[in-house]
């Protein structure tokens, strides 16, 4: 059985679509990201998962339950984070681990949660009076104070100092070595890319890219394994191709990408060939394109389509 | 698919101990406000010793204070079950806290649960503190029996109040709640027979505020707690109408977020 499953989801508001026929699955023991820019459908995807929309088409599936149907049933299982926390905010973190410990048949104790999370030192200072980065992690230990065995997480680490996101990450990659399943979503290629084993980019509701962050690079990149440089001067990229031997793309921004492998002999005549241009080489990169260039690539070519 | 447990007795408890732990914290965020506890405890009393001190409300043959105890104690209850717990499930609601308890194993019927239980523990409060001050300034009570109608009374008014909270509460935005709330508190008060007695209103509009659930449970209390005859049908069918209707109209239009 999937953690997750979801097939062909449509979700509308009115006439607005927000989510046009998306499907993936998650299993135990993995992260999977969903990720996109902000309007692509990512919040409306989670919370259908969630069971607080019902969906206009389309099979979903957490742990074997419908999650509007059986909702009773599944809120035992799974921990929420919304994207705007939904904490009482005169409570401290102490009393508010204590009070949603008590809503769970087994739930984690209440001063172990809050080590783990890193506010054992603000215990006892109320929700309005945390920065925006504890007040993430509060709202992620409500999530886990359960033991869920999925995890929903909606911006986990927007608005949180370079600490916060290290402590965070350690608590999800924690979580999903005990076996757990966490879907989050994100905007942030990097978030994405360090946490997840699987992410789901999404565009305008629909799915438009899924892989592991290095599959993801490989089939987005339309270039593979070849050369990019960027240079300063004037390149002809016909007559380079031609004295190369090889095919020179114009990819922008005094930038080129050359089909090639970059093996040592061709890096050596084009270095050589640049000399005699005099044009000077200021970045020279192999291997796949990084996820930003993928996630960029994916989200452009779409609105060509259009 | 995981085979959820039948209802055992350890998800039974696990319910019961959900609802205290809520309970209790409902009351605890109440009693943290410090706008709430002015409201629910400091106006009530505050009324009862001034216009019991500075004789200028025309309360006829009646004491000033044998005819405001019973309107404050009114004032008390509305002000919980209306203004209170409005405003606060206004706020929850806009601050996103009803929608994330939405996927908590709480449940909405204890969620609700625990907000009456922790009215009803402000309201017996208020009671005790309200006739305690009552009975320091002169106030007798007329008859025991009258405390039992007192509390079939209350009992209706806070259903009622409760669901004019909630179904403005549930429709509006925190602010306009706020608002609203705090707009039809001064209304009420001023109408409802609770500091100002009804004798005074214009007929026309004496005859509109008797069909209000403030005036009929001030004026229940004053003939409970204050006379030795009975509680006016009128006022009985006037809140019991408001107890099923304004709980239904919340119940129908409340939004989760």
């Amino acid at each position: 059985m999937y953690a997750v499953e979801l097939a062909d989801l449509h979700i509308a508001y009115g006439k607005k679509i927000a989510v046009s026929g998306v499907s993936f699955t998650a299993d135990f023991g993995t992260t999977v990201a969903i990720l996109g820019p902000n309007g692509a459908g990512k919040t409306s995807t989670i919370e259908t998962l969630e069971g607080y929309r019902r969906p206009n088409k389309g099979l979903v599936r957490v742990l074997g339950f419908d999650p509007v149907k059986d909702h009773r049933s599944l809120v035992r299982h799974i921990g929420v984070m919304l994207q705007n926390g939904g904490i009482y905010p005169s409570m401290t973190p102490k009393e508010a681990v204590r009070l949603f410990a008590s809503y769970y048949d087994e739930a984690i104790d209440p001063a172990t949660l809050l080590e783990t999370v890193a506010l054992d030192r603000v215990a006892s200072t109320s929700w309005r009076k945390l920065s925006g980065g504890e007040r993430q992690r509060l709202s992620l230990a409500l999530a886990l104070v359960g033991k869920p065995r999925v995890v929903f997480l909606d911006e986990p680490t927007a608005g949180v100092d370079p600490e916060g996101r290290i402590a965070i990450r350690q608590v999800i990659n924690t979580l999903v070595s005990e076996g757990a399943c966490v879907i989050l979503t994100t905007h942030e290629i990097e978030e994405a890319e360090r946490l997840a084993d699987k992410v789901i980019i999404i565009n305008e509701g629909h799915k438009i890219a899924e892989g592991s962050p290095w599959e993801l690079r490989e089939q987005a990149t339309a270039w593979g394994k070849g050369i990019r440089i960027q240079v300063k001067g004037d390149l002809d990229t016909e007559i380079a191709s031609a004295h190369l031997g090889i095919q020179m793309e114009n990819i922008g921004n005094n930038s080129y990408y050359m089909h090639t492998e970059p093996n040592p002999e061709f890096i050596l005549s084009l270095a050589q060939w640049l000399a005699q241009q005099g044009i000077t080489l200021s970045s020279l990169e192999t291997g796949p394109a990084s996820l930003e260039e993928a996630y960029i690539n994916l989200t452009w070519r779409k609105d060509d389509d259009l | 698919m995981i085979s959820d447990p039948p209802a055992t007795s350890k998800t039974t408890l696990v319910r019961w101990r959900a609802l205290y732990s809520q309970m209790r914290a409902e009351l605890v965020m109440t009693l943290r406000r410090g706008e709430s506890i002015i409201l629910t405890i400091g106006i009530p009393i505050a009324i009862l010793i001034f216009f019991s001190t500075v004789k200028v409300l025309p309360t006829g043959e009646t004491s000033p204070i044998a005819f405001l105890t019973p309107g404050v104690l009114a004032l008390a209850i509305m002000s919980t079950s209306m203004v209170s717990l409005g405003i606060s499930t206004g706020f929850e609601r806009s601050n996103g806290v009803l929608k994330r308890l939405g996927s908590t194993p709480l449940g909405r019927p204890s969620l609700l649960a625990a907000k009456i239980q922790a009215i009803l523990v402000i309201e017996i409060l208020q009671v005790v503190l309200l006739s305690i001050v009552g009975l320091a300034l002169g106030w007798q009570l007329k008859t025991a029996s009258g405390i039992v109608l007192g509390i079939a009374l209350a009992l209706l008014a806070t259903t009622a109040f409760s669901g004019i909270g909630l179904a403005l509460a549930g429709t509006l935005s925190a602010e306009t709640n706020l608002a609203a709330a705090n707009g039809l508190y001064l209304v009420l008060l001023l109408l409802g027979g609770m500091v100002i007695p009804l004798s005074s209103l214009p007929s026309g509009l004496r005859i509109f505020s008797e069909l209000l659930p403030a005036a009929a449970l001030s004026q229940g209390l004053h003939y409970a707690l204050g006379t030795s005859s009975g509680v006016p049908l009128h006022d009985w069918i006037v809140l019991a109408f408001w107890a099923v209707i304004a709980p239904t109209l919340a119940a129908l239009s409340f939004k989760f977020e």
